[in-house]
């Protein structure tokens, strides 16, 4: 089954991001494939390489940038959603005149309608967090 | 499934301010309209109060996104379901809620409702028509 996901919860307030994952992976073992992974509302807060959780807790950003390398994942997040929470790539930062970006490896910003496609094209879109 | 018209229904459930899920959804509905789908919008729970006329927000301090709801008919978007339960249960009534209208292409351009009232029990039934489902 050809499956998209989304993700609305930042990592660590909400498990929505750990489940999301944990069902990827769960998927992808079944030979299901993931279409794509969007980020959305504070889900966008999954993207940023610079959390550093304490070292006996999981790096849930780590764990999806990891994913992404060993699967070649499309995890997009939202250009809206992540301005907004001060989520850039080095395009945004030079194009919104800022002097650092923080997106992490094997995330890409991209529009809402990456969203709608996914709904178009996936036989499920599931979805994770409120 | 996977190529043609899906239809797609934006479930709305959570109160105008508060959080931002309501003006999200509603970045998710305007992007999604130029993508020709067959797209219907529910408002159940608190979503309800999304609706109601007359709100503004210049003492919060934030974006005042009411105008937009009446902008969805341009967008052909005019297929709104509101619960009835929902209304009642906060006691509001189809009198309270923005006039929505479109204009119908197949009458004439004449202009009409996108509003519909519907039972608990029309909705569940709406939400298991439906191919995509996003909730806000």
């Amino acid at each position: 089954m050809k499956l998209g996901i989304v993700v609305n919860e930042g990592p660590y307030t909400h498990e929505a991001s750990d489940t999301a994952y944990n069902f990827v992976v769960a998927a992808l073992e079944k030979g299901h494939e993931i279409f794509r992974v969007f980020f959305y509302h504070d889900g966008v807060n999954n993207a940023t390489r610079l959390t550093v959780p304490p070292q006996d807790d999981r790096n849930i950003q780590q764990k999806w940038t990891d994913l992404q390398a060993k699967h070649d994942l499309d995890l997009v997040v939202c250009i809206a959603a992540a301005q907004r929470r001060g989520i850039l790539d080095e395009n945004e930062m030079k194009r919104q005149g800022k002097d650092a970006y923080n997106i992490a490896p094997g995330f890409r910003i991209s529009g809402l309608g990456q969203l709608i496609e996914a709904g178009i094209q996936c036989d499920r879109l599931v979805t994770f967090g409120d | 499934m996977s190529e043609g018209i899906k239809k797609f229904l934006y479930v709305n459930r959570k109160a105008p301010h508060g959080t931002i899920y309501a003006l999200e959804a509603l970045e998710v509905v305007l992007i999604g309209a130029a993508f020709e789908q067959d797209v219907s919008l529910a408002f159940l729970d608190d979503g309800v109060f999304q609706l109601v006329k007359g709100w503004d927000t210049k003492e919060l301090g934030s974006k005042n996104f009411a105008p937009t709801y009446m902008a969805l008919g341009d967008y052909d978007v005019s297929k709104i379901y509101v619960e009835k339960e929902s209304l009642e249960e906060r006691g509001l009534s189809e009198d309270d809620l923005m006039e929505l209208t479109y204009e119908d292409e197949d009458d004439d351009w004449a202009e009409k409702s996108s509003i519909h009232i519907v039972s608990r029990e029309e909705m569940a039934r709406l939400m298991a028509a439906n191919d995509v489902i996003l909730s806000f």
